[in-house]
């Protein structure tokens, strides 16, 4: 209560139940949960109608720490629990926090389905290039020639680009962002969460324990600081030549779309008009 | 429920279709699902009937998909199902793990086929008795019920139901691809005659609630998604208020919390049919689409004189050992006759704790167990002498 | 399925059964004509009847077959294992099944289909090729063998099995599915029904023999 009062983001924690939390000094994942908060905070949605869905790892543990229906589920299931979660009631927000691991390696499948659909989930991706739960795997998005303990020489899987893959898949909103740009990934998981329709928003993040140590970043900051160094608006981006785009991502918003229906939209209509035709037909 | 059986109106139907309808009647109103033979005439079905009922459908990219589908409908209040087969059933036990550590009422359909891997398809097996029972790993007790006929389907499809709502937990339904397939007179019981459970929900404020309270029935309070009390739920074992926890004593309390609430509620899960075992020095134990020619093969040897008598099974999972064990010590021999290469006969043989010869009818080539081959390892067991 | 019955009443474990099975190759529609025979014989005539069907690839073209029980009590086993009554419309289909006959079975098979005549009493009818002639379409053939059926051995009621037809399919064949049925009666009456092996449980299809 007294919390509350100093800052009303503090309403939205379960500060008296969880804390600390598992994270580790210098990890980006508080960050992005402080974004969805904000995010939550300017839309003025009520904490009971949100359910936030979240698999295993990492980013994956954010659903015990925050005040809404909250839902911890297996290892890369969190959308195709949010589909159902949404299915019966969608007049809820579904939000869904994974990691790289999680949501596009064991639960790749559920994600470009989801998006395929579009279905009205807000995906929040957090990509730190690394498996950090178990300790420092190599991921598929683990840039090429990284260290990984799995990948101990420095990996030969290419990755993958999230926002291509949502993009292509059929999402409706797609953006990406980094930790270093805070203010960004805030505005863009507004966006998302606003948006009727499949919404990825995927945030670079840091891992400092394990990423970084393996791969030569010194500290947090630096990461944050390589962050800055290798993100480009998409305006700069587009005025770039491959040579120039090499080892560099464009960060903002890719896709913001409202022109294909929404799942749940599309099903209450299916379903109206089938129970006319039934009834229609008995009256005949 | 069987001595109900001649009210109520009569209709054909497959065995199939009368799983979902007799779900629709109990309150089901989301299905995801992966079609796969010979479960695929249930996901057809509620397609077809759930739109007009005002319920939810959607067909999941997968098994894994739909069965974490039904889990979140369920927490989002919905009576919530699934119907699969072997291979697809085998997919589906992570999360139901998930959903026996969470407390998720949810109703999962196996049609049997053979296996492993793809196995039968179009043929018939009682393959899932123990996937059914230890396919997640760790401790839990699982509600597993197998009808025999296609009315029985359809009560014990109710029941599933019944179980799962009023006690919190999934309810593995186990049909085969004969009992799916084929059809039937059966006679749908008036909506008055229907006994539906429903939730327990939550008398107490949100501040005070506990969504895995440990109470002396052992069954929590539970309150969907949306209405005001937000909590948490987790695969991670847990505390009473849903968060994790690593305290042994309170992994120890929740553990036995999934055991015993199965085990307090035992005599309205487990149903059994017997017949002609008042006299009975032989006896046939058998369940599903099997238990049709145990009881075929049981007459026959009735009208030559043999004083046999038929225990069929409609709970596999608890196991009614208590009543196997009294029956061991009134016969002298049990015969197991399944669809498979003996899977509950290892049940049978443990509580009948040597009192008794136990033996089996198998047959695992994909077609039907037929009459004479239970009657004729029938006269083997009884030519077999006394240990 | 009844429980332990009382000891004083002197029990009766024998199982009356009639046991049908259609066959002939997918696309026939025999499937559906063995739905609509049990269907018209448990609900409309409050018998037991038991519906098993062949799936899977035979299913789609090739042979298929179903079978349906008929019985006054409880029918447990619900596969035919030693046939009553055999339909065939295809000389593979009749080749397979007809070692399954009992010995007294009857068997029904297409005249022109079954071009080998199997080496025992059979009836023949031209179900295929009349159909064709009097209908214009060789689908409803399947009701065709209904009606015979009915016709022929009184297994069903024509009231029942008439209505289980049209209810199964859309109003608008209904016009052509009641021709095909009264073909089916036609045939029947045709079709001689002077098989001096035919020995069939007179109770179950309450028809009347001539042998003479």
């Amino acid at each position: 209560m007294e919390l509350e009062t100093i800052s009303p983001y503090h309403g939205y924690l379960r500060m008296k139940k969880k804390f600390p939390t598992v994270w580790c000094a210098g990890c980006g994942i508080g960050a992005v949960m402080s974004a969805i908060i904000r995010a939550v905070h300017e839309l003025g949605i009520s904490k009971n109608n949100i359910v936030l869905v979240s698999g295993i790892g990492c980013s994956s543990r954010m659903p015990i720490y925050v005040d809404f229906n909250t839902l911890h589920t297996t290892h890369g299931r969190a959308i195709a629990f949010g589909t159902g979660i949404k299915m019966v009631r969608p007049d809820m927000k579904v939000i869904v926090v994974s990691g790289d691991g999680d949501g596009m390696a064991i639960g790749g499948n559920h994600f470009i389905h989801a998006a395929r659909r579009n279905i009205d989930i807000s995906m929040v991706l957090i990509n730190n290039y690394i498996y950090g739960m178990t300790g420092g795997q190599v991921s598929p998005t683990t840039p090429l020639k990284s260290f990984a303990y799995t990948a101990p020489y420095g990996s030969i899987d290419p990755p993958f680009d999230a926002v291509k893959l949502a993009s292509g898949a059929g999402a409706s909103y797609v953006a990406r962002s980094t930790n270093y740009h805070a203010v960004q990934t805030s505005k863009y998981i507004k966006r998302a969460i606003e948006r009727k329709g499949f919404s990825m928003v995927e945030v670079i993040s840091q891992c400092p324990v394990l990423y970084g140590r393996l791969n030569k970043f010194r500290s947090p900051v630096e990461m944050l600081k390589w962050q800055r160094e290798h993100a480009v608006t998409m305006k700069k981006w587009d005025k770039m030549n491959e040579e120039e785009r090499t080892g560099k991502f464009p960060i903002g918003e890719f896709i913001d779309d409202d022109s294909r229906a929404e799942y749940t939209d599309a099903y209450a209509e299916m379903s109206h008009k089938a129970r006319e035709e039934v009834r229609n037909a008995k009256n005949a | 429920m069987a001595k109900k059986k001649k009210k109520g109106t009569p209709v054909f139907l497959q065995g199939n279709e009368a799983c979902v309808d007799a779900a629709l009647t109990a309150g089901c109103r989301f299905f995801a699902g992966y079609p796969i033979t010979p479960s695929s005439e249930i996901a057809e079905g509620c397609a077809r009937k759930l739109p007009l009922l005002g319920g939810a459908f959607i067909q999941m990219e997968d098994e894994i998909g739909s069965i974490a589908a039904i889990i979140g409908g369920s927490l989002a209040g919905a009576k919530a199902m699934t119907a699969t087969s072997g291979p697809g059933f085998s997919l589906m036990q992570e999360n139901l793990g998930f959903a026996y550590i969470a407390e998720v009422p949810i109703v999962v359909v196996s049609v049997m086929r053979g296996g492993p891997s793809t196995g039968l398809p179009t043929r018939l097996s009682q393959s899932d008795v123990m996937q059914s029972r230890f396919g997640p790993h760790g401790d839990y007790t699982a509600i597993v019920i197998t009808p025999s006929s296609v009315q029985e389907v359809y009560d014990l499809t109710i029941h599933a139901f019944n179980c799962a709502e009023s006690l919190h937990t999934p309810v593995i339904l186990l049909l085969d691809e004969m009992l799916g397939h084929m059809r039937e007179k059966i006679y749908i019981p008036d909506v008055d005659d229907i006994k539906i459970e429903t939730r327990k929900y939550p008398t107490i404020p949100p501040d005070f609630f506990k969504p895995f309270a440990v109470t002396p029935n052992m069954v929590s309070e539970f309150v969907a998604y949306g209405e005001g009390y937000r909590y948490n739920v987790t695969g991670l074992t847990h505390d009473e208020e849903g968060f994790p926890t690593a305290n042994p004593n309170e992994i120890k309390k929740m553990l036995r919390k999934l055991r015993k609430k199965i085990h307090l509620h035992r005599k309205d899960i487990i149903l059994y049919d017997e017949e002609f075992m008042d006299d009975a020095l032989y006896a046939v134990v058998s369940y599903g689409s099997a238990a049709r020619a145990a009881a075929s093969a049981v007459r026959k040897a009735r009208s030559k004189g043999v004083r046999v008598g038929l225990i069929k099974l409609k709970t596999i999972w608890p196991f009614p050992g208590y009543r196997i064990h009294q029956i061991a010590k009134q016969v002298r021999g049990i015969l197991v006759a399944e669809l498979n290469m003996g899977q509950l006969i290892r049940e049978v043989d443990r509580y009948a704790m040597g009192r008794c010869k136990v033996t089996g009818s198998f047959r695992y080539d994909g077609r039907a167990l037929e009459p004479d081959e239970i009657y004729e390892n029938l006269t083997e067991l009884r030519s077999i002498k006394r240990r | 399925m009844p429980r332990t019955r009382k000891k004083k009443k002197k029990p009766d474990f024998t199982e009356s059964r009639f046991e049908i099975r259609l066959s002939g190759s997918g696309g026939q529609g025999l499937i559906t004509a063995g739905v609509i025979l049990a269907e018209a014989i448990a609900v409309g005539d409050g018998r037991n009847a038991a519906h098993t069907q062949s799936y899977g690839p035979e299913a789609r073209g090739g042979r298929t077959r179903c079978d349906v029980i008929v019985s006054d009590g409880d029918i447990y086993f619900p596969e035919a294992v030693r046939l009553d009554l055999l339909l065939s419309l295809t000389q593979e289909a009749a080749n397979a099944y007809t070692p399954l006959l009992k010995e007294k079975g009857l068997l029904i098979i297409d005249e022109d289909a079954v071009e080998r005549k199997p080496d025992r009493d059979f009836i023949a009818a031209p179900f295929l090729k009349k159909t064709k002639e009097k209908i214009g379409t060789v689908v409803p053939a399947n009701i065709v063998c209904l009606g015979f059926i009915a016709e022929y051995l009184g297994l069903v009621t024509k009231k029942s099995l008439e209505k289980s037809v049209l209810e199964r399919f859309p109003e608008k064949f209904a016009k052509s599915n009641k021709a095909a049925l009264k073909l089916g009666f036609e045939l029947a009456k045709a079709a001689s029904k002077r098989i001096k092996s035919f020995s069939i449980d007179e109770e179950i299809c309450e028809t009347e023999i001539d042998r003479t």
